[in-house]
């Protein structure tokens, strides 16, 4: 079957929106995503959030790993200096959410970054080329879909044991189906556009039709996509965690601290509260500007 | 704040709930009788098999000992008595046990017969069946060979003298072998039941309902992952002591939520206990129904010294020892009263083992300073420090440890990676050697020292440390075969002693269990065999 | 549409078949066997049980050893719970799931489709908003989190349900379960339906009926409301399906006897059977739920011919 079975994604996005004078339709979209508070509001927190990650655990007078033996379990204080408290290993609990945040975020750029480079690569071939090719890539991909996928990424955790590369590829690995169809859509739609033809008339590679002409003009519904992606990829990672399958120590994430935190719910909430709440933001700002993405890059909301 | 707030709710929830659950209970279970005496036990997790010859785990033999009794058994306290033997003989020379059965039926009412007790044995040593304690019956004569296949189960020495006498021939006087038939793989079994075509892997003749039993228990009902059914057995030989009507086991393995079951009063014993992080909630809120007692195991680091290996210098091994900080662990980390042991056998085990590790009662710098003078003996320093990998299986209580000893080790300039691991690869790598340093868990399947002072004996299949030291070797020999209580302790302690010297590993400390038993449940006796056999308990609604 | 069933479930045999071989040798890949654990076993013994289950064979053995049982509708015996075969644990663990799952999915749509038709119908006004915002917080707190909570509030705390346990399929036991089960499905399909009720309601066909003079209710429950469930429905498939095997957390949670935890327990012990039993059994139920999908769709969606 061909049509795509994608929630969220609405299917009648117009390719010709992107063809032509691309660039003032990006700013067109852009000059949209601006008006919408909500969305405008998540990209800023979600930009604030990485840099408060990424910067964070430097200002702070504990490591990632540094042990206060005085404070095990501590609730938050300024006294201290552990501002969320600490953990049962006597571990500041700021310094290894945001270190955890690092992790979290990594894990659904890269993994997400993945499933981005295979699925369009491979929906972008099979839709140019179309015919045999076509059906036989698109065979595999529904042969993948009736994998048991979730089931598949713990069987790959438990082969190749668990390292946070695997991590990323395995949920890479898992996530580019989705996308795989969508470009495929795209580009199926596309070909069949005069500047296609045209390209193809004057000898233009095959390659470089997919690359110059054909990915860039099918990249709106991909962005939205992606933002729709990120989110699944980090609650993914989170479920993992849960599992017993996620990072090594003394590193950390989001789910390893949330699933640490949910033993000691009522004698240390701080440790399920903190993780959670930076969880729940980041998916929450995710959710908002994929949104917001969707509705500035659709045409039919103008 | 939030915890106070929940128990105060939590005690009023308490009292509110009685009627629900008796209305729900009535409302759902319209065959229920009210007056059985039933009490509902969290039992750990899903028994892998209530064959009683395959089970190992304790939340199997639970059941197992309920269903099929031994020649010998244990009382309320753990203390051994006679179970289907009546009384017993051991020769001179300690080699020969006679039995004498007493008058028993099975569930079907046939006599339990000494032939049931040798068809038992052969089945136990039977490659096929693939017992996992088979090892411990080795002294029977012929055990190993028939075991390894190289003789058929008949060459076995155990004999039918008439019908309730048994007879069995031991290679060499055993210390504790009256412990090893006291275990449940060792119980009779019903040979006119278990036929031969039910008795392939695969199929199954642990049948709820039809199950011929000898013990207090029949098997009614066994849903997987749900709940195992035991009724009282009316045909058990002391069923006139047995109080309980009904006991309902729940395969949870989460201790949360067995805890959560447990305050709503869902469930009487919960044999998970607490999860170590809310031991300091469950002292304070349910202080009478947490019980805690040190049992038959040691938590330690197996240290990787074969040949080659940075940890096969003793002056490593030792810094290693002294940097850790015991207390720490087991009072500020875990909380749960473990005992921070500075010896290998668990205080609680029988058999007198004395034996510590010199440095107990230094104070810690002095500690730390030998132990960084050891390590730049050994060449390690700023410079080049002591790089090593903890290998550690999931769980949280693991990874807490691990975390703690990193830092302290840190402390002494060593540099640690820590590599958590499922399980089974974990312990696959121990047994491949492929490891510096690998946390482990040693709980005695009988209560004697020779089960985990075989661990370091060389060449053994559980010496993952690869330590080898003739002279102990000769000292665990010497020791299992010594009869005379007081002789054994000292030849057990020098043994220890020797092993302590080498720094053979990083004991940690002393396992302790922590149960839940509600006030509603009499009889309940903490032991350190952590025996707890149901015929002795009742339970008021 | 026989035939385009049929061949349907031609196309599925080569799918499940690379399925089973996959998971197959990567399952035997896995370093650590089934006979690892905390107690080391003599190496006698583990032979002896090695023997016993065959696995002391060349592995391509095993594997038509396997495939031979498969065919014949045998999935072996469990490894780690050696009184079941698969067969019986997979027939007593699937039922849970699927009831949980069921009863999961029903709620989700009872309440997501109201709640998106509403925030569709007002859109951009203070009811879309907190809907919306109401449907992504349930997409934002993960079950693992909500779950526990709701054990410890509902069921220690207030007492109002049993904390946990199956007890035979009670409903008192179900409800936690199967809202915690539901809430990320609630906000998945609001926002679903959300969005495409809003296309449909922009589309020309819409304003005709409005041209023409029906009422709102009218256009909306003749004429809207069918061609904007379409992708409610094609999202449902793989959500069945992700509800089933993602009840995992859940049923490890509230202590159910389902399915899922099987395959973890599977995976980690190194029960291949039970592991290779749960894969293909989901393998089949996954290539049936898309077809049923799919046969929704075209009664739902009249543009969509099933004749080749």
């Amino acid at each position: 079957m061909s049509q795509d079975n994608l929630p969220g994604v609405a299917k009648s996005v117009a390719p010709q929106t992107f063809l032509g004078a691309g660039d003032s339709l990006a700013m067109d979209a852009w000059h949209r995503l601006r008006q919408n508070k909500a969305a405008m509001g998540s990209l800023i927190i979600l930009v604030v959030l990485a840099i408060v990650c990424l910067i964070g655990p430097l200002l702070l007078p504990w490591g990632l790993a540094d042990v206060d033996w005085e404070n095990f379990m501590s609730p938050p204080s300024f006294e201290s200096t552990h501002y969320l408290g600490t953990d049962a290993n006597g571990r500041d609990l700021l310094v290894r959410t945001l270190y955890g945040g690092q992790i979290s975020l990594s894990v659904a750029l890269v993994a997400t970054a993945v499933s981005l480079v295979i699925g369009v690569l491979y929906g972008a071939i099979a839709g140019y080329f179309g015919g045999r090719i076509d059906s036989l890539m698109m065979r595999f991909v529904d042969i993948m879909f009736s994998l048991p996928f979730m089931f598949m990424v713990i069987l790959l955790m438990v082969v190749f044991g668990r390292n946070i590369l695997l991590i990323y590829a395995a949920i890479g690995a898992v996530e580019w189906l989705d996308m795989a169809r969508i470009v495929r859509g795209q580009v199926l739609a596309l070909k069949r556009r005069e500047f296609v033809e045209a390209a193809q008339a004057l000898g233009v590679k095959d390659s470089k039709i997919v690359t110059r002409h054909l990915i860039p003009n099918a990249i709106g519904p991909v962005i939205v996509y992606v933002t729709l992606t990120v989110p699944k990829v980090i609650l993914l990672e989170s479920f993992l965690s849960f599992l017993g399958l996620g990072v090594q120590e003394p590193l950390t994430s989001w789910g390893v601290l949330i699933s640490e935190g949910r033993e000691m719910m009522e004698s240390a909430p701080w440790l399920l509260i903190t993780p959670s709440v930076f969880l729940a933001v980041t998916l929450f700002c995710l959710n908002f500007l994929g949104d917001g993405l969707r509705d500035a890059l659709d045409p039919k909301t103008r | 704040m939030l915890h106070r707030l929940s128990s105060g709710l939590s005690s009023r929830a308490r009292s509110l709930r009685g009627p629900i659950t008796g209305a729900l209970l009535l409302g759902l279970l319209p065959f229920a009788s009210v007056q059985a005496a039933t009490i509902h036990i969290a039992n750990g997790a899903e028994p892998g098999t209530l064959d009683p010859q395959k089970a190992s785990g304790d939340w199997e033999t639970r059941i197992t000992r309920e269903l099929f009794e031994p020649l010998l058994g244990y009382d309320a306290q753990g203390e051994l008595i006679p179970g289907l033997a009546a009384r017993w003989e051991v020769s001179d020379d300690g080699k020969t046990y006679r039995f004498h059965l007493r008058e028993a039926q099975w569930s079907d009412g046939r006599e339990i017969t000494a032939a049931d007790a040798v068809f038992a044995l052969r089945r136990l040593l039977a490659p096929q069946t693939a017992a996992y304690n088979a090892n411990l019956y080795y002294p029977i004569e012929g055990a190993e060979a028939v075991n390894r296949g190289e003789a058929t189960p008949d060459t076995l020495g155990v004999e039918a003298l008439d019908e309730r006498t048994l007879e069995i021939r031991l290679t060499q006087p055993t210390a504790y072998f009256l412990q090893a038939m006291a275990m449940t793989e060792s119980a009779p079994l019903p040979e006119h039941y278990i036929d031969q075509a039910l008795d392939q892997p695969g199929a199954r003749w642990v049948t709820p309902g039809e199950l011929v039993v000898s013990g207090a228990f029949q098997l009614t009902a066994w849903t997987p992952q749900s709940e195992i059914r035991l009724e009282k057995n009316p045909g058990y030989y002391a069923a006139d002591q047995v109080k309980l009507d009904t006991a309902v086991l729940y395969p949870l393995d989460d201790a949360q939520a067995a805890l959560n079951r447990f305050r709503t009063a869902e469930i009487d014993i919960s044999y998970l206990g607490v999860p170590s992080s809310q031991i300091g909630w469950a002292r304070e809120n349910l202080a009478h129904e947490l019980r805690i007692n040190p049992i038959l195991g040691e938590y330690y680091y197996v240290l990787n010294q074969r040949e080659g290996s940075k940890l096969a210098d003793k002056r490593v091994r030792e810094a290693l020892n002294l940097a850790v900080r015991r207390e720490v662990i087991t009072d500020t980390i875990l909380g749960m009263g473990q005992i921070p042991s500075y010896w290998y056998l668990p205080r609680a085990m029988s058999g007198d083992a004395g034996g510590t590790m010199g440095f107990m009662r230094e104070p810690l710098e002095q500690r730390l300073e030998r132990a960084h003078t050891l390590l730049a003996e050994a060449g390690y320093g700023p410079g080049e420090p002591l790089e090593l990998e903890i290998a550690y299986n999931t769980l949280e209580d693991h990874r807490k440890v691990a975390v703690a000893i990193a830092a302290m080790w840190r402390a002494i300039g060593v540099e640690t990676r820590l590599t958590n691991r499922e399980t089974a690869v974990h312990f696959a790598t121990l047994r491949q050697g492929d490891f510096q340093v690998g946390r482990y868990g040693a709980i005695a399947t009988v209560d004697d020292p020779f089960d985990l002072l075989s661990s370091f004996v060389t060449g053994a299949s559980g010496n993952y440390s690869g330590y080898a030291n003739p002279a102990y070797d000769q000292l665990v020999a010497r020791s299992t075969a010594e009869l005379d209580p007081a002789r054994r302790a000292e030849l057990l302690t020098e043994a220890q002693q020797l092993l302590l010297d080498d720094y053979a590993m990083v004991p940690l400390y002393d396992y302790v269990s922590t149960k839940l038993v509600s006030d509603r449940v009499q009889g309940w006796q903490s032991n350190p065999l952590d025996v707890h056999p149901l015929r002795y308990m009742s339970i008021t609604e | 549409m026989l035939t385009y069933i049929l061949k349907r479930f031609g196309q599925a045999i080569p799918t499940l078949l690379i399925v089973i071989t996959v998971s197959f040798f990567l399952m035997r890949l896995a370093p650590g066997g089934p006979f690892d654990g905390e107690r080391q076993l003599p190496p006698e013994i583990e032979a002896n049980l090695m023997a016993a289950y065959h696995l002391d064979e060349p592995l391509w053995s095993q594997y038509l050893r396997y495939m031979g049982g498969l065919l014949q509708g045998d999935f072996g015996p469990s490894f780690k719970y050696k009184d079941f075969s698969v067969t019986d644990l997979i027939m007593q663990g699937f039922p849970v799931s699927l009831e949980l799952g069921a009863w999961a999915i029903v709620l989700a749509l009872a309440i997501g489709l109201p709640l998106g038709i509403i925030a569709a119908l007002k859109r951009n006004s203070t009811v879309d908003y907190v809907v919306m915002g109401i449907a992504l917080g349930g997409i934002a707190v993960p079950n693992f989190v909500i779950a526990p909570i709701m054990a410890l509030v509902f069921g220690v705390m207030l007492a109002w349900l049993p904390a946990g346990g199956w007890n035979g399929g009670a409903w008192a036991n179900m409800v936690l379960p199967v809202i915690a089960l539901s809430i990320q499905q609630i906000a998945a399909i609001a926002r679903l339906t959300r969005a495409s009720m809003i296309e449909v309601l922009g589309s020309q066909y819409i304003r005709t009926a409005r041209a023409k003079g029906l009422s709102e209710w009218e256009v909306i429950l003749h004429h809207a409301l069918r061609p904007s469930l379409l992708p409610v429905i094609s999202y449902l498939g793989p959500a069945i399906a992700g509800i089933i095997t993602g009840s995992i957390v859940i049923e490890q949670i509230f202590g159910l006897p389902g399915i899922g935890r099987y395959f973890v327990q599977g995976a980690l012990n190194r029960d291949y059977t039970l592991v290779m039993g749960v894969v293909v059994f989901y393998g089949v139920l996954i290539v049936l739920l898309n077809l049923i999908v799919d046969l929704l769709y075209s009664v739902l969606d009249p543009q969509i011919r099933y004749d080749d």
